[in-house]
């Protein structure tokens, strides 16, 4: 069967997508997304790094020995990892701060790692960036939907961006008692763990 | 003295790298569905974040400081862990088998095991002296293994029970890491 770039791309949407049909990388997903913002922010630096690693690795995998091939992959997405570090360092600041420690830890992100082994080192260049963009949107939305939910429940606010309130029940029902659980770090394992036992329910027919 | 046991203390519970800080989890779900690999997995752990952390120290304060390349932290960092790990492993095939044999297929997994690498990042990030990064790196490495092997012997038991179907795996693993965590986080008031 030919694998065509529509089908690579629309795979990581929904029947491959991290971290919840494919258990992995579950660090940033838990460790990030106490804001609806920071799952966003998160989410576009890993697919940055996803596309741009799936480039290089597949251009170079005719070149590339078998024998060491993981830890060139590793230094491939290291350097993409510290372009990522520099590039926020200059320009979303305030975000880098708050992202912290999980932007360096994109390096070992198994689902970076994952794509570049199992896809990217087998396949062409445009079938490697289709791959690497749905994966990186899929493992974005899945970021954005869980912290939405947290912050909601755990703050009442939703922030799409830097300033940027979508909603506010603090405002609309002045009665509301934030659930603080939520955005702790208990509340992340329960908050994910209750979101897959839905996509189980949604997925099995 | 006091400083140290303060550090001790908040890095196995209150800083818990797994539960609090969300550090190292691939492994948490994947190694926890039995004792042995668990424990396994923490021995592993403790062994090579020890050294791992001891070394990225004095990389970067000795030789990247000087040279005036941090920037290259990341890349320096992953390459020294998994040649570490590589080394390692290669150790302890030759002098002690038995440890090998008992360590075996968990020490290769660690290269990409945040726990380690994140551990070296919050060493250098939090401006730790030599001795405290020592410290801080064993301590960060009992709490791993503490929560790992906890969060097996309760799964060990939710092997038996019975779970909706859809809660079912990963889903239950998960409400019950929460519920641990939970535990820990009743630390937070002691530091």
């Amino acid at each position: 069967m030919a694998k065509s770039i529509t089908h690579e791309f629309v795979k990581g949407l929904w029947e491959e997508v991290p971290p919840f049909r494919l258990v992995l990388g579950l660090c940033p997903v838990l460790g990030v997304t106490t804001k609806m913002q920071y799952g966003i922010g998160m989410g576009l630096a890993t697919t940055f790094v996803l596309v741009c690693s799936n480039i290089l690795v597949s251009m170079l995998r005719k070149a590339i020995p078998a024998k060491v091939r993981i830890a060139c992959f590793i230094i491939i997405i290291a350097t993409f990892v510290t372009l990522v570090e520099l590039l926020m360092q200059a320009f979303a600041y305030p975000l880098f701060l708050q992202l912290g420690i999980f932007i360096p830890l994109i390096v070992v992100n198994c689902i970076v790692l994952g794509r570049a082994e199992a896809f990217a080192s087998k396949n062409g260049i445009f079938l490697s960036v289709a791959d690497g963009l749905g994966i990186g949107i899929g493992f974005t939305l899945s970021l954005a939907a869980l912290g939405a939910l947290r912050e909601i429940l755990g703050a009442g606010t939703l922030t799409l961006w830097e300033g940027i309130e979508l909603v506010n029940l603090l405002h609309v029902f002045p009665g509301f008692h934030p659930f603080k659980f939520m955005v702790q770090a208990p509340g992340a394992f329960v908050c994910l763990g209750i979101m897959l036992c839905f996509m189980n329910m949604v997925g099995k027919k | 003295m006091g400083d140290y046991f303060v550090l001790i203390i908040s890095c196995i519970f209150v800083n818990n790298i797994l539960l609090a800080q969300f550090l190292g989890n691939c492994p948490f779900f994947g190694t926890s569905k039995k004792m042995e690999t668990a424990v396994g997995m923490a021995m592993a752990v403790i062994f090579v974040l020890v050294m791992a952390g001891v070394i990225t120290w004095m990389i970067y304060h000795f030789l990247l400081v000087n040279l005036g390349l941090t920037y290259l932290r990341t890349i320096a960092f992953i390459l020294v862990i998994a040649s570490l790990v590589q080394f390692v492993e290669m150790f302890l095939k030759k002098s002690i088998p038995a440890l090998y044999a008992g360590l075996g297929i968990f020490l290769p997994l660690i290269t990409t095991n945040c726990a380690v690498f994140g551990a070296c990042v919050i060493n250098i990030d939090k401006e730790y002296s030599f001795m405290q990064a020592l410290v801080a790196s064993f301590s960060y490495a009992v709490g791993f293994g503490l929560a790992l092997i906890l969060f097996a012997g309760v799964r060990e038991r939710i092997l038996l029970a019975r779970v909706p179907r859809p809660l079912q795996d990963t889903s239950i693993a998960l409400v019950t890491a929460g519920i641990i965590s939970l535990s820990f986080y009743a630390f937070k008031g002691m530091v």
